[in-house]
Formats: C-alpha cells, structure tokens, sequence
C-alpha cells in the first residue's frame, strides 16, 4: 500500500497495475512514464519510416531504397541501444554517453592529421573523456564546466612542449583541443541532464530533458533532410555542404519548432514562448554543428568521418548537431530553471 | 592437454584481442568475405605494430583461431622461456630461426608442416614492423612458401591505423580507428608467371599497394 501511494506521489499519470513490484523508496524514478510514453512515440515513428519504405518500394520498383531501408535499420539499432542506455539507472546512463564520446574522440582523432611525436599527448587527451564524465557523475558543476576548457587546454600544450616537437606544433594542439570541446566537452552536457536536481522538471526530471534534446536534435537532421529532398532549390551554404537547401533548413526548423511546442509540456518545465525559441534554438544549432563538421570532413578531403554506423557514415556524421545543441539547450534551460 | 592450446587460444583472443582490437580501436573491415577460413591457406598483411597479430586473429571466427597461426622470429619472441611459452600457446605463433646455423636447414620447415595440416597461416612479409604506417621491401619467403604449394591461396591483407596506435617503442595503444582492406587471393599458379619469385613478390607488393591506394588517409608523421 505504502509502495503503490509513494510512487504515486512522485510520478503524475502513474498507472497502478505497473507499480506493484516496485520498492518502497524512489525518490525520483529513474526512467518516468513520460519519457516511456516518448520512446513509443519514437518506435512509432521508426515503423512508420519502415512502412512507408516498403510502400514506396513497391510502388516505385525502379527506384533504388537499399540506402534508405540500411539508414532506417541503423536507425533501429540506435534507438533500441538509446532505450538500452537509459533504462537502467543513471550512472549506467553516463557511463553510455561517455562511451559514445569516447567513439566521436577516436573518430575524429582517426580523421585529422596527427603527429608520430604525440602518441603520449593523444593518451592524455583521451584520458580527459573518463576524468569529465566522473564530474558528471560526482555532479561537480563547478570543475566540470572549465575541466575541459581550462586545465586540459593548458595541459595538452604543456605536455607537448616538454616533447619538444615543435613542427606542426599549433595545428596538432588545435586541433586536439577542438576535438576534446566537440566530442568530448559538448556531448557532456548531455549527460550532465541526467544529474540535475530532479525538482527543476517536475515532468520527467533530467531523462526527459535528455530524451528531448536528443530527439528533436536528431529529427531536426532528418526534417531538414527531408524538406530539402521535396522541396529543395536554393543552396543554403554552397561551398561547404551543396546539398543543404534553404527550403530544407526552414522546413526542419519549422518542424523542430512545432514539436518542441507540442512535446514541451510532457518532458520539460518550458512554457510555450521557451518552448518555441528553444525549438529555433535547436533547429538553427544543429543546422550550425551538421555543416561545421560537413566543412572539417571537406577540409580532410572526406565523404564521410567513419563507417562506423551503416547508411549513416561515421558516429559522428550522426552526432555533429548534438555537439552544438547540447551545450546549447543545457546552458538555457540551467539558467532558466536550476 | 589435446584442448589445452585451442582453450588458450580462444581465452587470448577473447579477452585479449577482442577488447583490444573491438572496444579500444574498433575496425572497419572491407571485402570481409575474401578472407580465407579454411586452410590451408597464407594471409600476407602488412606490418606496422604488435597490434597487427591481435587485429588479423579478430578477423576469424572462433572456430577457425586453433587453426590461424601467425608465422614470428624466434630470436625476438622466444628470447625467454615465459615469453616463449605465451606466444606459443596463447598466440600460437610459428617461430621461424630466422639465422640459420647449418647450411641445409631449411628455416621455413615448420611452415611447410603447418600447411600441411590444414593450418592459415598469418606471415608479415615485410618481416619487420620498422616505421609506423610506411610500406617496406617485401621479403621473399612467401615466395618460397608459394612455390612448394602451388594450390595454396595468398591473401594480400592492407591496414591502416595500427601503426599509429603502437608504433614500435610505444607500450600503450593510443586508440584510433582502424581500417583492413582484404585483397584477392593470388596463387603460384596464376601470378608467378610461370615461377619467378620476383613476380610473385611483386604482385603481392602492388595488391598491398592498390589495397592502400584505394583508402584515404590523413597525414602522420
């Protein structure tokens, strides 16, 4: 009884017949009805994309959708293995996120020139992915916000100079601290979501604050893409990335913004007027971050940073607006509410 | 002891390779499907780190490893006793004396057995993994190997990136991602133009090359 009216208490819509089992004392459930609710709406929407492949298949046999149908399977995988990463608990789920910055790191690492003479700089480097996300985990906030920008800036050049190589020697740390604030420094505030005190969103605490970002981020990515096959005329950035159109990059964002208005009140603390400037935000951000990593990999003289998800390219081809809109959206929505 | 090997081959490769290779580095790995799995049969990559092994031992299922034995220096790897026991039974290396002390020693003998029981073996025919990521002179034993088993496929093997994670003299692998490109299996038969060495050596050497070419790296100096 006491179980049933505690859990009651703290998540709002709470259906009793799935809270029997649950013990005595959650003092904030890790993963709240609302971001269930959320995942469905996401699985929902991958079988629909599913559906309608296979229609268009049928309809246009000539046309060729392996490209499509591996994108979409990709798809699959990555929202299971979201579901996986924060189904547990949250340590389990920072954990995840620094695996997935880890990923972006060496992909970016294994995309740029690099120096032979670095070899023990690049292990420091790396090491700062562990030591950020114990801050994460510890919710530090202070040291967790200049970790990154401060003492590992002046670390790497420290450890550099007592090598002695001095050929190449600014592009190498430029470049390495470049990397750390994009996969390493950016994608944390994401995680730090999830260590926020569960009273600054009375809707789904930091999970659902993490679900909401991430997933407008990404259908941002695929509206626009979407909006710019259909409609697509005018090139939006035509030296970087000639297949960004501007009928594509308002069509996602107006789409960005409608449902950052429409999910706002289930997942986050947002009234309506924070909701569609954090829907603008998101959308022209991850805009901002997708063509900055399209104007590396054009610099590298690359399609594609990895090959590491199919359909999709690199791992970071997929996060490249999440390195923009996560610190982004964290820094508003923590002066807003926290 | 019949499983004693095999058992510590798969525990290497399981909790060695695999965490290394899989986890810590990653692998792209393209034209999976030209890569031997039945012996006997010889896969000739090239040689840029102690990683090399570890990663070529990742590319074949665990079925298959008791079978895959990389072909390495006796004077480097079996210079003490415990060193020598672990490659032998945990990496389950052919050591091959690379100084012959009588004349009519013949040093691939152990080679030759190997092939003959149906074994793949791994040989480096570069022999040494000198600077990180640059191809060096191919050495000829592959060659000799070849012309004794004419039917015997030679898999030209193409890596990128192990070279950078451990070049030689570093001792912890700095991950980076990295890439294989498994070329077509050549044969005596068909590529030594009717039995020259030289030819045979150089057809692996442009397979690597082409192999190399066809891959887009960033600069490493």
């Amino acid at each position: 009884m006491d179980a049933h009216e505690g859990a009651v208490a703290h998540g709002a819509r709470v259906v009793s017949s799935t809270i029997k089992s649950v013990p005595e004392v959650i003092p904030q459930p890790h993963f709240p009805e609302a971001v269930g609710y959320a995942f469905l709406g996401a699985y929902a929407l991958l079988i629909l994309a599913t559906l309608i492949t296979f229609v268009m298949s049928r309809v246009r046999p000539q046309r060729n959708y392996d490209e499509l149908r591996l994108r979409i399977k990709t798809w699959w995988i990555i929202v299971t293995l979201v579901t996986l990463a924060l189904g547990f608990n949250t340590y389990f789920s920072i954990i995840c996120v620094a695996f997935v910055s880890f990923l972006a790191f060496k992909e970016y690492l294994s995309m740029i020139p690099t120096r032979r003479a670095d070899h023990r700089v690049l292990f420091w480097a790396y090491m700062a992915i562990p030591a950020q996300y114990v801050l994460v985990g510890v919710h530090w906030y202070g040291v967790f916000i200049i970790f990154i920008p401060v003492y590992w800036f002046l670390l790497m050049p420290m450890r550099m100079v007592l090598i002695g190589e001095t050929k190449g020697f600014l592009r190498a740390v430029g470049t390495l601290q470049f990397g750390l604030m994009t996969c390493v420094f950016s994608l944390s505030h994401a995680a730090y979501l999830l260590v926020l005190p569960p009273e600054g969103n009375p809707n789904g605490g930091g999970v659902a604050l993490l679900f909401y970002l991430v997933f407008l981020t990404q259908l941002n990515d695929v509206s626009q893409y979407v909006w710019g096959k259909m409609f697509g005329r005018h090139k939006v950035t035509p030296t970087v990335s000639p297949n960004k159109t501007i009928e594509g990059l308002l069509g996602g964002v107006a789409t960005t913004t409608f449902l950052a208005f429409v999910l706002a009140p289930w997942l986050t603390p947002l009234n309506h007027l924070q909701a569609l400037a954090i829907g603008l935000l998101i959308g022209f951000g991850g805009f901002i971050g997708d063509v900055t990593i399209s104007a590396i990999k054009r610099d590298m003289g690359i399609k594609d940073t990895g090959s590491f998800l199919p359909g999709h390219g690199g791992i970071l081809d997929r996060l490249d607006s999440l390195t923009f809109t996560a610190p982004m959206f964290f820094h508003v929505v923590y002066f807003l509410y926290y | 002891m019949k499983f004693f090997r095999p058992l510590c081959r798969w525990l290497f490769v399981t909790f060695v390779a695999y965490p290394i290779c899989l986890v810590v580095l990653g692998m792209n790995v393209r034209h999976r499907v030209r890569l031997p799995l039945k012996g006997p049969a010889i896969v000739t990559p090239n040689h840029n780190s102690h990683l090399d092994t570890l990663a070529m031992l990742t590319l074949f299922p665990l079925s298959v490893i008791p079978k895959v034995r990389p072909v390495a220096a006796a004077d480097y790897f079996m210079k003490t006793g415990l060193m020598g026991w672990f490659s032998l039974n945990f990496v389950g290396i052919i050591p091959i004396v690379r100084k012959r002390e009588n004349p009519d020693d013949d040093p691939l003998a152990p080679c030759y057995e190997a092939l003959e029981r149906g074994e793949i073996l791994i040989i480096f025919p570069e022999g040494t993994r000198g600077e990180p990521e640059r191809m060096q002179q191919l050495k000829s034993g592959v060659a000799v190997l070849a012309s004794k088993y004419p039917e015997v496929p030679v898999v030209p093997i193409f890596m990128h990136g192990l070279g950078k994670s451990m070049p030689k003299g570093a001792f912890v692998p700095v991950p980076f991602f990295v890439d294989v490109y498994i070329g077509q299996a050549l044969t005596w038969g068909e590529d030594s133009q009717g039995g020259d060495k030289k030819v045979f050596m150089v057809a692996i050497e442009s397979t690597l090359r082409v192999l190399s070419e066809k891959h887009e790296r960033p600069e490493y100096e």
